[in-house]
């Protein structure tokens, strides 16, 4: 039995059990172990790929660790300046409304910099997808506090924690957005474990199958790890994230039809 | 057939926006420039053209939306004024490094700061030096018209696709306010999203089995590739001065002595030539139609024929270190600036041109 485990063995079609996504290009990842990026990259990828909408899929790559989203997506994509991925994808959306938008943006870039795009293109309730990774730092730039560091929480500019009456509260702008008419379908998930991975998965699907109805504004919110910045192992940083995260960002549907979950 | 309106200088623009094809004007009121915005709204360019417009809730989501819509191959406009411009640097410096082709429209007020509604031409080093972060230069036309308001709209798009480069109309609250009859063209339809995919093979409107993805950025985190997309900007810039200069002689052929100035002042100093004209001495204007690409040839040919150069700006002086440097220090070149939203009077023109040109 065990000199058939070989890699060309494990190679051969009939034997492989997972696979690269279609629609994920051949570069190799360039996120650090354990950060939940890939993971999410992969199934916007798999919607897109499941539905058959290549060729009308436009996204748009944010400023943070996921600034080069396009090298991995192979779809059109546009790079956008730190915030203002709503803005653009209002516009791109207003031009082409066939065409199927998303924004992919992280917390800094989504609830700091570009809290006026993200308010004003939910309360619009731009046909959209609005993906939102939020981690509670920025990592790309070396984990300096952001505007969902947890109170108490150490980072680079916050080194001795966050202190809430100096440097503010961390904001819920999931929560906030949810309560604009504009937005259709709010929602928070994370992918740390293949439970989680196919709930976020399904959120997905149904952000851009209410855009294909023309519903309106759908916004994932999927809160996510930082093992660099948070200075963890990736699996003390999922546990971290599940016992401090969760609490203060609970997962779950918070929006669905324009109705909020009770 | 051409038809013939009287309309202000910012109407004009939207009317020519709807007429040439434009996709989509993204924009956030501000004075004295808000009449583009209306005259749009009110016109319903989406049930004539097809046309696009939204109101955005600032000025950097406008021209966000722009750099969004230019990378889908989209002519795409915004406007705005002094204080509006500047918040726009961003998106438009990130256009200029994406080489994303669109249409800003400055009609410019007196600063700095909030400074006044009243016109200025203080904002000319901004258009023509770039403005934003980073090496790079944006296509910039200076109507002195309500007629050129609206020929400027359809040649700034054509310039700005031709060179894959944003274009600026820089007007002036001036021009932007006053009313003059001014002739259209027929409306021409927008492009097809067939049209654009072949006329624009480099637009985000969705990988077709038949090309690689399209990647629009400005970010190339390899120093030497983004070396090499700099020197590749450059060669541009080089050509768009080379074959793109724009201007207007007017009385210069036995002129001793020449004004330069664009926009409100040239037409302030068509007047102070009759007015020295009469007095006897021999003044001509030259008005740079392009100051981004600068007439740096044709001012350089000129010191060598005249005695002197008085440069008439709305401004503490900017256009004139264009001029001395194209002239090279051949002649004497001095500066006669109105800041704060005054305009010169014709007389005071004709009056330092005696004393610090001829007299001095």
């Amino acid at each position: 039995m065990e000199e058939n485990i070989t890699k060309e063995n494990i190679r051969k079609k009939e034997n492989i059990v997972y696979k690269k996504t279609n629609l994920m290009t051949d570069k190799v990842l360039s996120y650090c172990p354990g950060c939940g990026h890939g993971t999410t990259h992969r199934i916007i990828m798999e919607v897109v790929d499941e539905m058959g909408i290549q060729s009308e899929t436009l996204g748009i790559a944010p400023v943070g660790c996921s600034v080069l989203a396009y090298e991995f997506m192979n779809i059109d994509m546009q790079e956008a300046a730190h915030g203002r991925a709503p803005a653009m994808a209002t516009a791109m959306k207003r031009l082409m409304p066939e065409k199927y938008i998303f924004s992919y943006q992280g917390d800094g870039d989504l609830a700091a910099i570009g809290t006026a795009e993200t308010i004003h293109a939910c309360n619009r309730g731009e046909n959209i997808t609005i993906i939102f990774v939020n981690n509670g730092i920025y990592g790309m730039t070396g984990g300096q506090m952001a505007p969902t560091t947890l109170p108490g929480m150490k980072s680079s500019t916050s080194p001795y924690g966050r202190d809430i009456v100096t440097m503010g509260n961390p904001l819920k702008i999931t929560e906030l957005i949810a309560q604009l008419p504009g937005t259709y379908f709010v929602t928070r998930q994370a992918v740390h474990t293949p439970a989680n991975v196919r709930k976020t998965k399904k959120a997905i699907r149904k952000a851009f199958e209410n855009q294909k109805l023309k519903k309106g504004l759908s916004f994932v919110e999927v809160v996510s790890n930082c093992s660099s910045g948070w200075k963890m192992t990736p699996v003390q940083a999922n546990k971290w994230m599940v016992e401090n995260m969760f609490p203060f960002y609970p997962l779950g549907d918070i929006k669905v039809d324009r109705e909020l979950v009770k | 057939m051409r038809e013939l309106k009287l309309m202000k200088g910012n109407e004009a623009i939207s009317e020519a926006a709807i007429r040439v094809g434009c996709d989509g004007y993204f924009g956030y009121p501000i004075t004295p420039q808000s009449e583009i915005l209306e005259y749009l709204m009110v016109e319903k360019p989406e049930e004539i053209s097809g046309m696009i417009v939204l109101q955005a809730e600032s000025e950097l989501a406008s021209i966000n939306m722009v750099y969004a819509g230019a990378a889908c191959g989209k002519r795409v406009m915004t406007s705005s004024s002094s204080p509006g411009i500047s918040l726009m640097q961003e998106g438009i410096s990130y256009m200029a490094g994406a080489e994303l082709p669109s249409l800003i429209v400055n009609v410019v007020r007196g600063g700095p700061g909030l400074g006044t509604i009243q016109p200025s031409q203080s904002d000319y080093f901004q258009a023509t030096k770039g403005g934003g972060h980073g090496d790079y230069h944006i296509i910039v036309l200076a109507p002195s018209s309500v007629q050129e308001m609206a020929d400027f709209v359809g040649l700034g798009f054509d310039l700005a696709f031709k060179y894959r480069n944003p274009a600026m109309i820089l007007s002036d609250g001036a021009i932007g306010q006053m009313m003059e009859k001014v002739e259209f063209d027929e409306h021409q339809p927008r492009f097809t999203e067939e049209e654009i995919r072949k006329n624009t093979p480099w637009a985000t409107v969705g990988k077709t089995p038949d090309r690689e993805r399209n990647i629009i950025t400005s970010l190339d985190l390899d120093p030497a590739r983004q070396e090499i997309h700099n020197i590749k900007l450059q060669a541009k810039y080089r050509k768009i001065e080379e074959n793109e200069v724009r201007f207007e002689k007017i009385a210069c052929d036995d002129a001793e002595y020449i004004f330069v100035a664009y926009g409100t002042s040239s037409r302030i100093c068509q007047k102070a030539i009759q007015l020295a004209r009469e007095k006897g001495i021999k003044v001509g204007l030259f008005r740079p139609i392009t100051l981004y690409p600068f007439p740096v040839k044709e001012i350089k040919e000129l010191s060598k024929k005249v005695k002197g150069i008085l440069s008439v700006e709305m401004s503490a002086g900017q256009m004139i270190e264009d001029i001395r440097l194209a002239a090279e220090g051949n002649i004497k070149i001095e500066h006669f600036g109105k800041m704060g939203g005054i305009i010169h009077s014709p007389a005071e023109v004709v009056e330092v041109l005696e004393q610090k040109i001829i007299g001095g």
